[in-house]
């Protein structure tokens, strides 16, 4: 319901950010009144070019929230339109103003729906509360974008981003990516998902999973906002285990839901659970990563790796990638754009992986084609796991490329 | 204010004055259209009879020498910027002139920068009456309020030149900044304290102006060598403790842009270059040491690595990474005008394969021939660019003055003009219906390439043949401008211009582009 911008509970507020530094977000300051209408002062870096469209924006989200009287004092440095709508939102609602109203910016066009076993080879982590990476995340090619409302995001600005994170699934097109979505633990995640479900993020991302009801929770009230939206598409799910007793409970954890994707791990919670440093070499979290990575293929999902921390180090990271497809993850986490195809390069099959699979399936449609039971090329036969192995790579080569 | 200024439309559909500075004014008739006739003009004849003999050219300082020079007021002075923001050689003189007491100087840099803001003071009272050559920053903005007293003229390095020698500008007194110098005159850029590299951009000063002062912090006994300035031309020699400060003269590592949307920029201009056949042995290309500019130059060198690629020459603004292709053997010669990074200013003053070059042998119009036209490929940025290819460099959107042309207009004559650039900045749209001010005939820019895809100039039907089932995102202009215009919310809205023209623009032959016009 609309405010009545009763002095009694509004009071002045600020949302957003500002300064030399600050590129393609705004500071809003509003000032709740009682009559006197609306009085908007902007200060901008592109004033002469969009000046009168930020104003008219910034009145039409007031009048869309139902606010009616305040004083608004705008710093902007660029900010889009989607940010614009979402900054003016964050300070209103601080301010007491505005109720369950939302001010939604126009809508692109979803892309289609995903998969449960899509290829997720990289996903580019951007923080849900800093909108200039947003804009342009999808042209680096990544498999998938998370909008993160967890860690990257400080806890004075989790409302905010919230609004902003759901503005952006609305407004920004992601082409061909994943489009993912990092949830708080609960209480403050199940807050998380209301704001963002009824825009159909392809994925949610559970931090700090532990037991399997953290993730039943989550999948009730998905379903619940999904059924009260008419939302047919699908929302999947990806715990991220980043403690010792996570890893323990991996595989009841992997199965409490068909909605189920893939696990993760986050390596810097867990080494801190053990109580021991991080490597570049990982020997401390092996045990962790094969358990997790067993758990998956047991569930039938996906394994996803953690993220590697130094962005300067593109040869650490190819190592890690190759180590981790070795032990059977099919993707990995990304902090930095050019992290992207050193990582799809890492988890690619090799050319002669490539080829012999594409021999073995050969043989295979060879022999159904004839009604032989047994496969063989060569003077070698093939098993029945070898031929779904080759299979399977065969898919995914195509999938990135690789294979005609 | 009162004086009327009489417009004319030019070739491009601008309108420019008809008179600049007293000087009637030639409106832009199509490139390559305008050829004057004549003679080019001379400096005064001298006599070695008036020069010591034992060749010490020596005096106390600047004062004296401009005293000695003969300087007066209404005269011209030129100074260049070599030094960049590190200059301390052109305010040194200027301020030596307010000293003499001479007034209303025309100020002919070949550039100006930030740290020559007290030029401001200098035009309030009286000293300078107005500046014919690059403004940015505080001197810009003093231009684009109208507060000069004369018109601003914004020059090419080659219309330099050109201007110099078809004798639109006489230069007067030209006082030239030497890292290194002999008591004759003879001058070096590549070695010494405040080393820079070249002196190219003094060349013309050195050999049309009237009366020529070289100033030094490193005196050297005869001979410099090299002499990149020939004492032969020089009338007095001053030395003094700093010519300017070294950290801002050249930049000790000029850095890659870390941006992913520019690095992916950079990247597509190397793949443009590779798959449209420009990468081949024996090629050569020019690129500015902007972020992007040198994110390419890395990206290509893989490139030419992987594919055994070597080109002849490539062309400066010298940076370590065009010295890394030279020590690399991916390069045999760099022609270099001028020498942006330390790495840079090592190859000149100890490679031979590292070559300083001047606006005459690169961009001159009124040269025969020039280097730039037989550059293969060049990368350049601007600030806005049209539907038409049409670009601007020199002003920001809104009409403020942001940069000088530099060689950019000269460069516009490579086999293949690429122009790489953010598709918007700060919520601004980089393509738009009309720039803001012409600076670059759209005939002449073939490429212009953006994080968001790849537009060729339809008039290139060549190169889209060329690149034609490659996998780079190639788009016409409109398409990459309409999703942009998506993104940011609309058209911007055109700045409003006032009516008073207080700049002009020149293009390469001396004729008139556009008009910087007076902000409300």
């Amino acid at each position: 319901m609309s405010s009545d911008n009763t002095a009694t509970t509004a009071h002045p507020a600020e949302a957003g950010h500002h300064g030399k530094d600050v590129r393609s977000d705004m500071h809003v300051s509003i000032e709740p009144r009682d009559s006197g209408g609306l009085e908007i002062t902007l200060e901008s870096r592109v004033g002469t070019y969009y000046g009168g469209s930020i104003v008219s924006q910034t009145r039409q989200v007031l009048e869309s929230l139902g606010v009616k009287h305040a004083r608004i004092s705008i710093h902007d440095e660029g900010a889009l339109p989607f940010v614009i709508s979402a900054r003016i939102e964050a300070a209103a609602k601080r301010a007491g103003l505005g109720g369950d109203q939302k001010s939604l910016p126009e809508k692109v066009a979803l892309s289609e729906p995903t998969t449960r076993d899509r290829l997720r080879r990289s996903r580019l982590y951007l923080p849900g509360s800093e909108p200039k990476y947003f804009i342009n995340a999808a042209l680096h090619g990544p498999d998938a974008i998370i909008l993160d409302l967890e860690d990257s995001v400080h806890h004075a600005e989790k409302d905010a981003a919230r609004i902003l994170v759901r503005n952006t699934l609305r407004a920004v097109d992601f082409g061909g990516c994943e489009r993912m979505v990092r949830i708080n633990q609960s209480p403050m995640g199940l807050q998380d998902l209301a704001e963002v479900i009824p825009e159909a993020p392809d994925l949610i991302l559970i931090p700090k999973v532990e037991r399997p009801e953290q993730v039943s929770q989550v999948d009730r009230m998905i379903d619940e906002l999904k059924s009260r939206d008419r939302i047919e598409r699908p929302i999947w799910l990806m715990p991220i285990l980043e403690s010792a007793l996570g890893i323990e409970n991996a595989f009841a954890i992997a199965t409490v839901t068909p909605n189920i994707a893939a696990l993760t791990i986050g390596l810097e919670d867990y080494t801190a659970d053990l109580g021991v440093a991080k490597t570049l070499d990982g020997r401390e979290s092996e045990y962790a990563r094969t358990r997790l990575v067993n758990a998956a293929k047991a569930a039938g999902i996906q394994a996803i790796d953690s993220v590697f921390g130094d962005v300067g180090d593109l040869a650490g990271l190819r190592r890690w990638g190759e180590m981790s497809r070795a032990l059977g993850f099919e993707g990995m986490g990304c902090i930095h754009p050019s992290q992207i195809p050193v990582i799809h390069e890492a988890f690619a099959p090799s050319q002669a992986e490539i080829e012999k699979a594409l021999k073995i399936v050969a043989a295979f449609e060879e022999a159904q084609e004839r009604g032989l039971a047994v496969v063989s090329l060569g003077s070698k036969m093939i098993d029945p796991p070898v031929v779904e192995r080759a299979r399977k790579l065969v898919a995914r080569a195509k999938a990135m490329g690789k294979a005609q | 204010m009162t004086e009327r200024i009489e417009l004319a439309q030019n070739a491009a559909g601008r309108s420019v004055p008809t008179m600049v500075n007293g000087r009637p004014q030639i409106p832009f008739l199509g490139v390559g259209q305008y050829q004057p006739r004549g003679r080019k003009t001379a400096p005064p004849i001298c006599s070695s009879k008036d020069y010591p003999e034992n060749g010490d050219k020596r005096v106390a300082n600047l004062e004296t020498a401009l005293r000695n020079c003969g300087l007066r007021n209404g005269m011209v002075i030129s100074n260049h910027h070599h030094l960049r923001d590190g200059d301390r050689v052109a305010l040194m003189a200027l301020e030596a002139a307010a000293k003499i007491g001479v007034k209303d100087l025309m100020w002919f840099p070949s550039a100006s920068f930030p740290s020559q803001k007290a030029a401001i003071d200098l035009m309030q009272s009286g000293v300078i009456h107005h500046i014919e050559g690059s403004m940015n920053g505080p001197l810009g903005d003093y231009c684009t309020q109208g507060k000069m007293r004369g018109m601003g003229v914004l020059r090419s390095h080659g219309g330099r030149w050109q201007a110099i020698q078809d004798g639109e500008v006489h230069i007067d007194v030209a006082v030239i900044a030497a890292p290194t110098a002999d008591a004759f005159g003879n001058a070096d850029g590549s070695h010494g304290k405040s080393a820079c590299g070249s002196l190219g951009f003094a060349l013309a000063d050195s050999m049309y102006a009237d009366r020529v002062i070289v100033v030094t912090d490193n005196l050297v006994p005869f001979p410099c060598i090299p002499w990149q300035i020939q004492g032969n031309n020089v009338d007095y020699v001053v030395e003094v403790d700093s010519i300017g400060d070294p950290a801002k003269i050249v930049s000790g590592t000029t850095q890659i842009t870390r941006s992913p949307d520019r690095l992916r920029v950079a990247e597509f201009v190397a793949r443009f270059l590779r798959e449209a056949g420009i990468m081949r042995n024996g090629f050569s290309f020019q690129a500015g040491a902007g972020g992007i500019a040198l994110a390419f130059v890395d990206y290509l060198r893989r490139m030419m690595k992987e594919d055994g690629v070597k080109a002849r020459f490539v062309r400066g603004g010298s940076t370590k990474y065009l010295v890394e292709l030279l020590q690399e053997g991916l390069t045999d010669y760099i022609l270099d005008g001028q020498t942006f990074d330390l790495d840079g200013v090592k190859s000149i003053g100890s490679d031979p394969r590292h070559v300083a070059t001047s606006p005459f042998t690169s961009y001159n119009y009124h040269g025969k021939g020039n280097f730039a036209s037989m550059v293969d490929a060049v990368v350049l940025g601007a600030t806005e660019v049209d539907v038409n290819f049409n670009a601007n460099v020199v002003t920001h959107s809104d009409g403020r003055l942001l940069h000088g042309i530099g060689g950019w207009q000269n460069c516009l004559a490579a086999g293949c003009t690429i122009l790489a650039l953010p598709s918007f900045r700060d919520r601004i749209p980089v393509i738009i219906d009309e720039v803001t001010t012409l600076t670059g005939p759209g005939e002449l820019i073939d490429v212009v390439v953006t994080e968001r895809g790849i537009a060729i100039n339809p008039r290139r039907q060549d190169l889209l043949d060329a690149v034609k089932g490659s996998s780079l995102p190639i788009r016409p202009i409109q398409d990459i401008k309409a999703e942009v215009e998506r993104i940011c919310g609309g058209k911007p809205a055109r700045p409003k211009l006032g009516d008073r023209p207080v700049a002009v623009v020149k293009w390469v032959d001396g004729t008139l582009l556009d008009t910087i016009w007076q902000l409300s």
